[in-house]
């Protein structure tokens, strides 16, 4: 590790005039970044490059263990059926969880076909960089637009997802010319990996909870020099963009949100009674009742235990099924999705592309640090996850169908009293830039429109 | 006629099956049950062969375990913490050794037998006194017939361990489905009800026509069963989990609620004690179970530190009493059990007992285990260290035919693991009435 180097505050247009390998710090994975935190420590609000890279052996030693899987038997029900089931997760019937045959499919293709060095190749030659910020190794990817005027935007990802999932959205969104869009569309692009995921850096103490991430990227895009900038995110992503726009920092002129709070006071109280969706419900409301409901009822066992106990999970970190198992149960719409891909039947997202995903986890050794978030939320948070939150700025937000739930129109606008744009998009699961990152950049784009100069 | 004679010549093969689960990690055992329409009732002599082979395939996986980062709490709230699992794991993965528990299994008559399509594994230890009462015990999870082993000296030997000839048990201690050596269902639908039958069968088919049973953790609701059930021959049932909870503060309790008026001192500090444990998430491998069996089952599978966290994250374990004094004692008791689980590889078909019972449910709740309708005697003890103290006024309100109420001094969830001769003198206490006099 090069600390003279690392404690540099570099110029961000010199930078990329050298490029990140020239002055890569040696890439080491990502224990390399916690001694490098301490080294920076005299000047903390240096930002410094960083280059992906894993030592060839941590590929081999993950080949080995998927090799040497211990399986259990194959579940109990013929839930197969599910994999077919689109947008309607209440009538997939019971499930005890991921099932074995997409687990095979999925390991064999691990060890066998894929090839982790594409994606980091992918990520190697974006701009990476890390800077500290309250204590904690932020790692960050930026790329500017090469248009004038362009719009600074921050954009989070959730769990279990990581910067890979935005990686497709990034030249949409900073070349739009090539994407089918003009000039001012253009946005400069700000992706941090959130603190205990990817290559930043793990959280040793409490108190990392959403407002925390959130006040933490308002000092990174002030570090960038950004004044007038916009957010984005889609699940946790969505909670810490929320949580920016309740902080509501100058600088920050509006939020998108795949996954918007929406849901009314009176609708949290009947969904935690556990009743019937209210009689006076419209379809739509109606609809995203049933979709609340069944994932508080059926699909929260993961949440649950991260929420409690992330530590007891040591399985996750010590096995690559398990691991995998563990991301791939996520919501009941992308999974089916992802058991579909490894039906050789892919949509949105490839076997390649979830793989990465769970490789850079594994590679990244963040299972339970990342899981950590869930149980850092449970400790502050005010309001559940889907709830409205009282956000009073300018707000864009888009409904996909097979969202966890799809914000009515009535709710969101009841939510966000400025709502610059609502879209109801015709397809799509939880990770919306991943799976449909044309219609994602389409809705951004009208979101923000208005606000480019 | 001894059943046990006619199956001598079932030995050979019994063993090269189980030898052959083990060795390739995937069930076997239940396998031939289907090919035949008419069940085999024949009882089959067991005896546990773990080859070397699985053996070293563990301690190479535990020399192998990749370690998280250290929680970032100093405490259990985030879970099992780091710098208590990883010197277990270190003496589990090297001087530890599992043929002392072998052989304390094989010192003892092991047995299986098909019932309802599923090989039943048992321990059954007869007494030499006649007249000893028959009792099926039946262990809970993260537990197995491991947790029940210091329980037969004092009930089948009584004379040996401070009690009378009139003491004495027959006892019939059975691996859930699922668990340790029984068979794995290959369909759903095995939930406490069925067990609770198939306990029933077992006895019938060990000739016994009076008999009792007793249960803690999901032994428990399998005992309740039984007595809702009332087979031909069930004298009455002692539990030690009890499901005492009336349905209006089962309710309060879902609800997360402040303490109802009008409580007792006792009730107060049970609801207390269930609303901590609820509020501090204590039951999160319950519901992680209940809802999604088979997505942890990969990691526990496949992982021996994934598993051993994952059992040690029961609060029974966090209140642990057996001989404190003797902590490698204990290690080696946990590691045990811990192990059985790895060897069987039962992770996963163990934890579908929680998804068979459902979501929304608790063994403690008098209402949904329908306690009302065990008309048979119930006998209770109540041990301190339990996850909640069952009051005296909600037991006799759940039970309508209480025989036996006692509250002791010692002893937690593992009741009978922990606290084996102050159990058996409980049981002998529980049953004494019950029994025939002649």
């Amino acid at each position: 590790m090069n600390t003279t180097r690392t404690s540099e505050a570099i110029d961000q247009d010199r930078r990329r005039l050298l490029g990140t390998a020239a002055v890569g710090i040696a890439a080491a994975g990502a224990a390399s970044l916690l001694p490098s935190q301490k080294a920076a420590a005299s000047t903390s609000d240096g930002i410094r490059p960083f280059t992906v890279g894993f030592p060839q052996e941590e590929l081999t030693e993950l080949r080995r263990r998927i090799m040497a899987t211990r399986w259990p038997e194959r579940e109990l029900v013929s839930d197969e059926a599910s994999r077919r089931i689109w947008s309607t997760p209440a009538s997939a019937g019971p499930t005890q969880g991921v099932q074995l045959a997409t687990m095979q499919k999925l390991m064999r293709y691990w060890a066998t076909e894929y090839d982790w060095s594409k994606c980091e190749a992918r990520l190697k030659a974006l701009p990476n960089f890390v800077t500290e910020i309250d204590g904690l190794d932020i790692h960050f990817i930026h790329v500017k637009s090469k248009h004038e005027g362009a719009l600074p935007v921050i954009i989070t990802h959730g769990w279990p997802g990581s910067v890979i999932e935005l990686l497709k959205i990034i030249d949409p969104l900073t070349n739009p010319t090539a994407h089918g869009g003009t000039e001012g569309d253009a946005f400069d692009v700000v992706i941090p990996s959130m603190p205990g995921y990817g290559f930043s850096g793990k959280p040793t103490e409490t108190g990392w909870d959403p407002p925390r991430i959130a006040r933490a990227w308002i000092v990174l895009m002030k570090r960038l020099g950004y004044d007038r900038y916009v957010a984005q995110g889609g699940d946790w992503g969505a909670l810490i963009t929320e949580q920016m726009a309740l902080i509501a920092p100058p600088g920050l002129v509006a939020i998108h949100t795949n996954m918007p709070g929406t849901i009314p006071p009176e609708i949290v109280k009947a969904l935690a009674s556990g009743g019937p969706p209210p009689a006076d419900l419209g379809p739509d409301e109606k609809r995203a009742y049933e979709q609340v409901a069944f994932f508080y009822k059926n699909g929260l066992g993961y949440a649950n235990e991260m929420a409690l106990r992330p530590q007891t999970l040591y399985g996750i970190v010590d096995s690559p099924a398990g691991l995998a198992a563990w991301i791939l149960d996520h919501d009941a719409d992308s999974y089916a999705l992802i058991a579909r891909s490894f039906d050789g039947e892919p949509e949105g997202l490839t076997r390649d592309d979830i793989l990465d995903n769970i490789t850079f986890y594994w590679l990244t050794n963040t299972a339970i640090s990342s899981a950590r978030l869930y149980w850092e939320h449970t400790q502050t948070a005010k309001a559940g996850f889907f709830d409205a939150k009282g956000i009073t700025i300018p707000v864009g937000a888009t409904a996909n169908p097979s969202e966890i739930y799809t914000a009515p129109k009535s709710w969101t606008e009841r939510a966000f009293p400025k709502l610059l744009h609502y879209g109801r998009t015709d397809k799509g699961c939880h990770f919306a830039a991943w799976e449909q990152p044309k219609i994602f950049t389409d809705e951004v784009r009208a979101t923000f429109k208005t606000l480019q100069t | 006629m001894n059943p046990l004679i006619k199956t001598l010549a079932a030995v050979a093969t019994c063993i090269v099956l189980a030898t052959g689960a083990l060795a390739f990690g995937v069930c076997t055992l239940a396998a031939p049950a289907l090919a035949n329409p008419v069940e085999d009732r024949s009882i089959r002599p067991f005896k546990v062969q773990v080859p070397q082979a699985a053996l070293d395939d563990l301690r190479g996986r535990i020399a192998e375990t990749r370690w998280p980062d250290r929680e970032t709490v100093g405490d259990q709230s985030q879970g099992i913490q780091l710098a208590k699992i990883k010197p277990l794991v270190e003496y589990w993965g090297t001087a530890y050794d599992w043929r002392t528990a072998e052989a304390k299994l094989n010192s003892l008559p092991q047995f299986t037998t098909t019932i309802d399509g599923v090989d039943i594994y048992f321990i059954h230890v007869r007494s030499k006194h006649p007249h000893a009462l028959p009792l099926i015990m039946t262990h809970g999870w993260p537990g197995s017939v491991l947790e029940l082993l210091k329980t037969v000296g004092p009930l089948t030997d009584p004379t040996a361990h401070g009690g009378s000839p009139e003491d004495a048990f027959d006892l019939v201690l059975p691996s859930l489905p699922g668990f340790g050596f029984s068979g794995k269902p290959t369909e759903t639908g095995w939930d406490t009800d069925r067990i609770a039958r198939a306990w029933a069968e077992l006895m019938k088919r060990l000739g016994y026509t009076r008999y009792v049973a007793q249960g803690g953790d999901w032994g428990s609701p399998v005992s309740n069963a039984m007595g809702r059930l009332a087979p031909a021959g069930l004298l009455g049932i002692h539990v030690n989990l009890p499901a005492v909870v009336p349905p209006e503060i089962a309710a309060v309790l879902a609800a997360g609620g402040p303490a109802p008026a009008g409580l007792t001192a006792k009730e107060r500090t049970a609801f207390d004690a269930l609303s901590m444990a609820a509020k501090m998430g204590n039951r999160s491998y319950a519901t992680m179970m209940g809802a999604r069996p088979q997505t942890i089952g990969y990691a526990i599978n496949d992982s021996p530190v994934g598993l051993a966290a994952w059992m040690l994250g029961h609060p029974g374990f966090s209140g642990w009493t057996y001989d404190k004094s003797d902590p490698e004692k204990s290690r080696d008791e946990v590691l045990d059990d811990i192990t059985l689980y790895w060897l069987t590889n039962t992770a996963t078909s163990s934890a579908r007992i929680y998804w068979e019972y459902g979501g929304g449910r608790s063994p403690v709740f008098a209402q949904p285990e329908k306690t009302n309708e065990v008309s048979l005697p119930v006998a209770i003890t109540v041990f301190p260290g339990e996850g909640y103290q069952a009051p005296e006024t909600w037991a006799r309100r759940a039970y309508p035919n209480l025989i036996y109420f006692h509250e002791v001094d010692k002893g937690g969830h593992f009741a009978a693991w922990e606290q084996p001769e102050l159990f058996s003198a409980e049981l002998r206490a529980a049953f004494r009435s019950l029994r025939q006099r002649n």
